[in-house]
């Protein structure tokens, strides 16, 4: 008989009086701190995490939260919303995707906007749901588009094996995912760039938990030996985070820079060998992505390999799908908010033109968005 | 997107290569393709993600945390008793 229930999985990861504790050791120990410590939380779920459960107030002045750009909703251009409405509006197509995108703005409008004109868009919970839609309209092209960071990139690899090997001859893929290692990279050297303007930079990262779990805590190594930045891997529960804050002012008071995992329970070095097998099977880096707000990042995204263009969908409707790129609204703010040099509440159209109902902004469209949380959640500031 | 909520499996269908598991009293099935062949068994506490097992949680490794945080919330009930008794100790209305 397992000593450990589900419930203490959640309720102990959550004890109220536990988060108490770690802020009560983290007030103690950072009274120790030279300087101020920038924090960045890479991961949208740990932004969403961070805000619900009010951890900056539990925090000392000397501690900063930077929002990150972890949230594949968030950083899709508008060129490839753009590209799922076209694919979606045509007579023999049914676009597929993730329920995270329903109300992604795009320059002709939403997923959510082409499905009430018409165009036969599903939502669904799971890749693998692709299937049985596939299986009930053989006459229809089903078309998967893919969106995620490493944490949801084996699952679009798992349902291409699968379409492959059952020989499916109606479904296809459009591929948007990217990769943590080099956004944060990217952020760096933008921000160290700009460090006397922006003054606020960051000093050490929070590691995202899920892509972490398929990637392995390898992928941070540079960033403590290269970069000179600690790395902490968290979970997502607000025990979790705090306990990572306290390991990471631990480092800086301690003198050392290291890799550090505290979501032991889940997360190893070497990861998920058998996702990463599989990803590494049908995709290969995209020499460059365009992520909104933050531009193009080198090697930051996927694509299908050359031998499986037959299944991806920008291959085979290239002719139709527009390459030019596409400014954002003037007003939205979320390029500096994705890159950390701006807080959500400091954009003029927050919670006036821009809110979770009507987002003008991607940072507003998923509740991993840093607008979303802190529009859900700002009352706690 | 990945706020995945821990989950227990009561029951594995190799056939189709799915595993039942129970998520907070709601049961459910999640795909195996990215677990090694036999790697997951019933009674295994596992992560799930968008219709897939990603990860077993370690046992042990969760024990210990919530071990270490017992630990932690014992040591400060005895600072705070320390100092409530030291308080009372250099109380300046003693006596009155």
């Amino acid at each position: 008989m397992s000593q450990l229930q589900l419930k203490d999985l959640y309720d102990g990861f959550r004890n109220p009086e536990v988060i108490e504790g770690f802020a009560k050791l983290i007030n103690e120990e950072a009274k120790k701190l030279p300087k101020p410590v920038n924090i960045m939380e890479v991961c949208g779920g740990h932004t969403h995490s961070i805000m619900k459960f009010g951890l900056p107030q539990l925090l000392p002045k000397n501690i900063n939260f930077i929002h990150g750009p972890g949230c594949p909703v968030c950083i899709m251009p508008k060129e490839r919303i753009d590209h799922a409405y076209i694919l979606a509006e045509l007579d023999d197509t049914i676009l597929v995707t993730l329920g995270d995108m329903i109300k992604v703005p795009g320059s002709h409008g939403s997923l959510q906007d082409a499905r009430a004109k018409g165009a036969d868009v599903r939502f669904v919970y799971s890749p693998l749901d692709t299937l049985k839609i596939a299986q009930e309209n053989p006459d229809k092209k089903i078309i998967f588009f893919a969106i995620g960071f490493e944490t949801t990139t084996p699952m679009t690899t798992s349902l291409i094996d699968i379409v492959i090997k059952k020989e499916i001859k109606n479904i296809f893929f459009h591929i948007n995912h990217v990769t943590v290692p080099e956004v944060m990279v990217e952020l760096i050297d933008s921000r160290d760039e700009h460090v006397d303007s922006y003054n606020n930079r960051i000093d050490a990262f929070l590691g995202p938990s899920h892509v972490s779990v398929i990637t392995g805590s390898k992928i941070y190594e540079k960033f403590p030996k290269k970069y000179n930045r600690p790395v902490v891997v968290a979970g997502f529960e607000p025990v979790d985070v705090m306990e990572a804050i306290l390991m990471i002012v631990r480092q800086f008071n301690e003198g050392r820079c290291e890799l550090e995992v505290e979501y032991k329970r889940l997360v190893s070095y070497d990861g998920n060998k058998k996702a990463q097998a599989l990803i590494e099977k049908y995709f290969e880096k995209a020499s460059l992505f365009k992520w909104r707000g933050l531009g193009n990042i080198p090697d930051s995204g996927y694509r299908l390999k050359d031998e499986y263009a037959y299944l991806d969908a920008e291959h085979i409707y290239a002719d139709i799908l527009p390459k030019e790129e596409i400014e954002d609204h003037k007003l939205c703010i979320c390029g500096d908010i994705l890159r950390g040099m701006a807080k959500p509440n400091e954009c003029t159209i927050f919670g006036t033109a821009c809110k979770p109902q009507t987002p003008l902004g991607s940072c507003m469209v998923s509740s991993e968005g840093a607008c979303a949380a802190y529009y859900k959640y700002g009352n706690l500031l | 997107m990945c706020l995945s909520i821990p989950s227990k499996v009561v029951k594995i269908d190799k056939e189709r290569n799915v595993a039942v598991v129970d998520t907070m009293g709601i049961t459910r099935e999640a795909g195996l393709e990215l677990m090694e062949e036999d790697d997951v068994q019933i009674g295994d506490y596992v992560l799930l993600h968008i219709g897939f097992i990603m990860n077993k949680i370690d046992e042990e490794d969760a024990l210990e945390s919530l071990r270490v945080y017992n630990e932690i919330l014992e040591k400060l009930d005895e600072e705070e008793r320390r100092s409530l008794v030291e308080e009372d100790d250099n109380c300046p209305n003693r006596g009155a």
